[in-house]
């Protein structure tokens, strides 16, 4: 007898449900979990109090990246409670026996750059983390999504959360990308058409030529962004490039246990004839560099357009008028030439190698803008070391660019690295919220390439005027 | 951690009509540096709420007096952005038991029932009401009634029913939560977690 056809997200949920409640959430079986600094303490407290122990040590993996400077990094850290936070997970870590890649640990680095490029991220797997880009994981072919300190607690305490299932949507991009059109413009491409409440309710699957033929970071970069329209996470399908970008990697299975993993991830397909609750077809040659202009990362557009106007958005005119009042715009503005004040690439969602790459690709024989303040922040250590043995380093130096240390940085600034008010960033990172990058703060949200754009001509600039042919 | 049990509340409530409330307006991340779940109240929207300096900016809602109550009623998306949880223990701490929109984002709808915040999502029309309601009357008392699943504007008696599942209704109605439940399964767990391949 046949069996119902199944969606890849499908498989991978159902394989991990313990039990079933009526009218309730699944308990639900997390193969790894990832903590840090910010989110975990309150939950060590929680066991503590109710006098519990860790189940499964060896499944959850600690990085410090939250809080932590991206200067000096040798140095004790300076901001008391962020130490405090960075005791706290070391302590916590080390009492429960848990692996833990603190500041100038080597491994160090933002946690969902650094569990996809040690291994520890596989296909099948289901993974939950105190923190919502960990839809980042989804690029392998996994559940990942971001959870509360109380489901941190659950996790810790019994390897499992209460969850009940997402509904199922799948969104296509079909077709070739044009020049300058990067994973990050696909992204707030969707994310600018489906608003940034769109997905509320569903795990969103991509699928299509345009993420088949993306790079593993590229496809991060997407899956990393699905909760900025609402998703619980986002899943890609694990191909040929996803194996080969697993193989090898420290904690990746070896041997005969490779070839058994190999046999099972190839069936983490959707299958034909596979139903969803909602689809969406777009076109790649629609799409071109993007830049968002307000407050949320739906409010996002092509760069060379003009910002809308209320009514053409669907919204409510006075939370729109808010917004843009926040960020000193108008509608029917253009965003070209829109002076910045600073450039911010890093982040769990860009602040992988490809994407320095591609800094470097605009920056290379420039000079970077005399007024522009850049943080240029990789993900990881290893992002760092690769950063510098590719030759990329001198290229940032000699355009006038200096490299820091890794760690979450301007992406929320919970260091010292903050945009003051009134000031205007165009950022790699994920959120454009009010005071996100701090108090006061004016975030716009784009690529590699239009942050490089802007930090070599001091403006908003189409990034394909500075590119070769 | 346990909270209190929530049947029936009737209170004012104060209203907050503006879309996609993220939790770095609820709460900013500079703020989410404690190591305990404590005084996060003080902070609840901080930026909205006070100066630079720290004198409280007098347009913002909660520095109005004349409105006050357990209960949030915010425009729709509320609770977008971040898993923080600190946004909930936040509003909790403040004083909030109930927050009523006519949307949630799904991260802040759970971590919410968690710690015991009844997230009660309305329809649009329903919503509109209770704001003109609270409008022509900053004390008009709203009732949250958990076990009828119902939501009533008393001045007026317009009602509405929310939902909520089963289970999550029981934990909210008792007091318990769901780690009480998964400690009372650890052996139905260990034996999942033998047969799993990572
Ligand atoms: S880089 Fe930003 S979004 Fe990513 S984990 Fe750090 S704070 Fe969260």
């Amino acid at each position: 007898m046949s069996q119902m056809p199944a969606t890849l997200f499908d498989k991978v949920w159902d394989s991990h449900v313990v039990r079933k409640i009526e009218d309730g959430p699944d308990v639900f079986f997390i193969d790894r979990h990832f903590i840090h600094e910010v989110t975990s303490p309150v939950a060590f407290l929680g066991l503590e109090s109710r006098k519990l122990g860790v189940m499964f040590p060896e499944k959850t993996f600690a990085t410090a990246d939250h809080n932590t400077p991206t200067i000096n990094q040798h140095l004790p850290v300076k901001d008391a409670l962020s130490a405090n936070q960075l005791k706290a997970l070391e302590t916590n870590s080390a009492k429960y026996g848990i692996s833990h890649w603190g500041l100038g640990n080597p491994k160090n680095g933002i946690v969902h750059v650094v569990g996809p490029e040690n291994g520890i991220t596989l296909p099948g797997m289901t993974i939950v983390c105190g923190d919502s880009h960990t839809s980042t994981h989804g690029a392998f072919g996994a559940i990942a999504f971001g959870i509360g300190t109380s489901e941190v607690e659950m996790v810790l305490s019994s390897q499992c959360i209460m969850q009940p299932k997402p509904k199922k949507m799948r969104v296509q991009v079909n077709g070739k990308l044009g020049k300058g059109v990067t994973p990050k413009d696909v992204t707030l491409y969707v994310i600018s058409k489906l608003t940034a409440a769109g997905a509320t309710g569903y795990f969103v699957e991509y699928a299509g030529e345009v993420f088949e033929n993306m790079s593993m970071e590229g496809r991060m970069t997407v899956c990393n962004m699905s909760i900025e329209m609402g998703a619980r996470g986002g899943i890609i399908a694990p191909d040929e490039t996803t194996f080969a970008y697993i193989k090898g990697r420290e904690k990746a299975p070896k041997g005969e246990a490779w070839d058994k993993a190999l046999a099972y991830w190839k069936t983490l397909k959707t299958d034909a004839g596979a139903k969803y609750d909602m689809e969406h077809v777009y076109d790649a040659a629609d799409i071109e560099p993007m830049i968002t202009y307000g407050t949320n990362p739906g409010m996002g557009m092509g760069i060379s357009q003009h910002i809308p106007q209320a009514k053409e958005t669907g919204g409510s005119a006075s939370s729109y008028g808010k917004s843009l009042d926040y960020m000193g715009f108008h509608e029917e503005d253009a965003m070209l030439g829109k002076k910045v004040d600073y450039v911010f690439i890093g982040s769990c969602t860009n602040g992988r190698i490809e994407d320095f790459r591609a800094f470097a690709s605009i920056v290379k024989g420039r000079k970077k803008a005399e007024h522009i303040t850049a943080w240029i922040v990789p993900g990881s250590h290893i992002v760092e070391a690769q950063i510098k043995e590719e030759g990329i380093l001198d290229i940032l130096t000699e355009a006038g660019f200096e490299l820091r240390q890794p760690g979450c940085s301007a992406c929320l600034a919970m260091n010292d690295d903050k945009v003051p008010a009134g000031k205007y960033a165009v950022s790699t990172s994920n959120r454009n919220f009010e005071g996100r990058q701090g108090p006061g703060s004016r975030t716009m949200l784009a690529s590699p390439l239009v942050a490089a754009a802007a930090a070599v001509t001091g403006v908003v600039t189409d990034p394909r005027l500075l590119m070769a042919d | 951690m346990a909270y209190d049990k929530f049947t029936i509340l009737t209170s004012s409530a104060v209203p907050m009509p503006i879309e996609n409330v993220d939790t770095d307006q609820i709460i900013p991340a500079r703020f989410l540096k404690a190591t305990e779940r404590t005084g996060f109240g003080d902070n609840l929207f901080r930026d909205w709420r006070y100066n630079t300096d720290g004198t409280p900016k007098q347009d913002f809602v909660l520095n109005n007096s004349i409105y006050s109550g357990k209960i949030l009623v915010a425009g729709r998306n509320f609770g977008s952005g971040s898993s923080r949880e600190h946004a909930a223990w936040a509003i909790y701490d403040y004083g909030f038991r109930c927050v009523v929109s006519s949307f949630f984002a799904d991260i802040f709808k759970n971590n919410s029932l968690n710690i015991g915040i009844l997230p009660v999502q309305v329809s649009a029309e329903f919503l509109d009401k209770i704001f003109t309601a609270i409008e022509a009357d900053p004390n008009a008392q709203v009732e949250i009634n958990l076990p009828s699943q119902k939501i009533t504007i008393l001045a007026t008696g317009e009602s509405e029913s929310f939902d909520i599942n089963t289970y999550k209704k029981l934990n909210m109605t008792n007091g318990y939560d769901d780690i009480d439940y998964l400690q009372a399964m650890k052996g139905e767990i260990e034996t999942f977690a033998a047969k799993s391949m990572y």
